[in-house]
């Protein structure tokens, strides 16, 4: 676990608990002697960490639900000797929770509504963090006939055009900017009145195990898909091959940035902590250990180094 | 359906095995919801008692406010609640949201008209004359308020029970401003709604059981306190 335990304490419930039986007991012993027994309201104080040594990231789902997070951060914890929490949301979320000042890092791959949220002024860096690509799955059938095409473009053409299920995430996530990005390319805005359009508005993993069982396409991203493989036998990679390396279609990348917020409007960010949360990120070790992050468990990296995203097609 | 069972199993197994994150959400889930419930039933109650005891004119307004409340839509609650403590809100200095904090503030929120309400409708069903009986035998006031309290008891422990199934089942106000953070935030549901979102369902309903189990539990003490045997 990423986190040090510091909630364990049952004493104010129980104590809660005697006081009620307390009463209950003067009750049923018949007794009206005693003035009415008012439990004493508990200050309800967490003895939350000092807030400097506690770092907040809000992140994408697909860094989380892949196991990334949770094999990365032990080793800064160690380094840096703090706490590190994570909020796993869509990037969209995500970069709210940053707009409103909750968080001090954002993980997020939503190139738009980031450059949006720098040109806001709201960012004090934002850097590359690391890249892996989006992939159209959809049934083994594949009743549109999109499998072995060339770009995601063609395939969401070919999807329209036979009116199969897709289904989307519908949260304005990284992943769903992604999408519209690729469906504005056919000059289409895809609307809920489409009987084979699902706008989910669910996360990755929900938007997944509903294609599978709806046989509908959906667009994924390559590290989630393939840590939810097992889950989802129906359903194959049709657009995309089997590692960015195959994947034929730039438009597919996937960047993720990492984001610090200006302390200038978020004063009470932990500025100092985010500055060395992302130097780490960033650094060759950090970035070795993602690339090794899932070789062993899928024969391939869930997440590539932000260095070697120039390489891609 | 296969799930179900290899839930049920997965379930004695965590159990039995000791897993220390389950026993960490669980007494996370237990301390959240335990605390809001004594918040809200320290606060709700007297004023449940109070307003059971008295006529006003606001009367039918007071009810109909509180009986709005104990349908307020959790995840309604969980957003206002994360509004006020997000840093950019009024009582962002706090630092609270995302903290087990937020969580205990939205729950007791979603409680308090359950325990108030539910309070204020077991005192008013008591029998009047039990006052008149009590005072024509010399109580004092506080005896005799002290008499139609205990003599409600059974309806203040029924909604003490009701809000706290009410509270430690919910998910969406948990989810919201507590973020759902491993070893800080995530309670029985909000790791729940995480293993589904992930196709884990063997071990979502291993927890669903666990929270079935707890809230049995509670409500066992709960009403063997009351004396019901």
């Amino acid at each position: 676990m990423n986190t040090i335990r510091t909630y364990s304490r049952p004493i104010v419930p129980v104590l809660g608990l005697a006081l009620l039986a307390i009463w209950l007991a003067g009750c049923t012993a018949g007794q009206a002697l005693a003035s009415p027994r008012l439990a004493v309201a508990p200050t309800g104080s967490a003895s939350a960490a000092a807030a400097s040594d506690v770092l907040r990231i809000a992140t994408t789902t697909s860094t989380a639900d892949s196991g990334l997070l949770d094999a990365l951060l032990p080793h800064f914890v160690e380094v840096c000797g703090c706490q590190v929490e994570y909020i796993a949301v869509g990037s969209g979320q995500a970069i709210e929770v940053g707009r409103r000042g909750d968080a001090d890092v954002l993980l997020v791959h939503s190139p738009a509504a980031e450059e949006k949220f720098v040109a806001d002024g709201l960012a004090r860096t934002r850097f590359d963090a690391m890249f892996n690509d989006f992939v159209l799955v959809g049934p083994r059938a594949d009743p549109a006939h999109i499998a072995g095409l060339g770009t995601a473009s063609e395939a969401l053409q070919a999807i329209m055009t036979a009116g199969a299920a897709f289904a989307s995430r519908g949260d304005r996530s990284g992943t769903h900017m992604k999408e519209l990005e690729v469906w504005a390319t056919l000059a289409v805005t895809p609307t809920r009145e489409l009987p084979w359009y699902h706008a989910l508005g669910q996360g990755m993993g929900d938007t997944l195990l509903f294609a599978d069982e709806q046989r509908a396409y959906a667009l994924a991203d390559r590290g989630t898909y393939l840590a939810m493989r097992a889950k989802l036998p129906g359903l194959t990679i049709l657009v995309g091959g089997n590692s960015p390396a195959e994947n034929r279609d730039p438009a597919l990348i996937n960047r993720y940035s990492i984001i610090t917020l200006a302390p200038e409007r978020f004063p009470s960010t932990n500025d100092d902590l985010a500055e060395r949360f992302v130097a780490w990120f960033l650094a060759e070790e950090t970035q070795q250990r993602i690339a090794a992050f899932g070789m062993a468990k899928f024969g391939q990296p869930l997440f590539y180094p932000a260095r070697s995203a120039e390489a891609m097609p | 359906m296969n799930e179900i069972f290899a839930g049920l199993i997965e379930a004695v197994r965590l159990i039995a095995g000791g897993d220390s994150e389950l026993f960490e959400i669980i007494a996370l889930s237990l301390r959240v919801s335990g605390i809001a419930l004594l918040i809200s039933t320290a606060s709700g109650a007297p004023i449940g008692v109070a307003l059971g005891l008295t006529r006003t004119r606001a009367h039918g307004l007071i009810t109909a406010l509180l009986y709005t409340g104990m349908g307020l839509p959790p995840v309604v609650v969980g957003l206002f609640v994360y509004l006020m403590l997000s840093r950019s809100g009024p009582l962002g200095w706090l630092g609270w949201l995302f903290t087990p904090n937020a969580m205990i503030v939205a729950q007791t929120i979603i409680a308090w008209p359950l325990v108030t309400g539910l309070t204020m409708t077991a005192v008013r069903a008591v029998d009047p004359a039990l006052r008149v009986q009590v005072r024509a035998l010399g109580a004092t006031m506080l005896q005799e308020l002290w008499a139609v309290v205990c003599e409600a008891r059974i309806g203040v422990v029924a909604a003490i029970v009701a809000a706290f199934g009410g509270i430690i089942s919910e998910v969406g106000a948990v989810m919201l401003v507590g973020g759902n953070i491993a070893g800080k935030t995530r309670v029985l549901t909000t790791a729940i709604v995480l293993n589904t979102r992930q196709g884990e369902f063997t071990l979502a309903i291993a927890l669903g059981i666990i929270l079935l189990a707890l809230t049995f539990a509670a409500n066992v003490v709960l009403l063997r306190l009351q004396g019901n045997r």
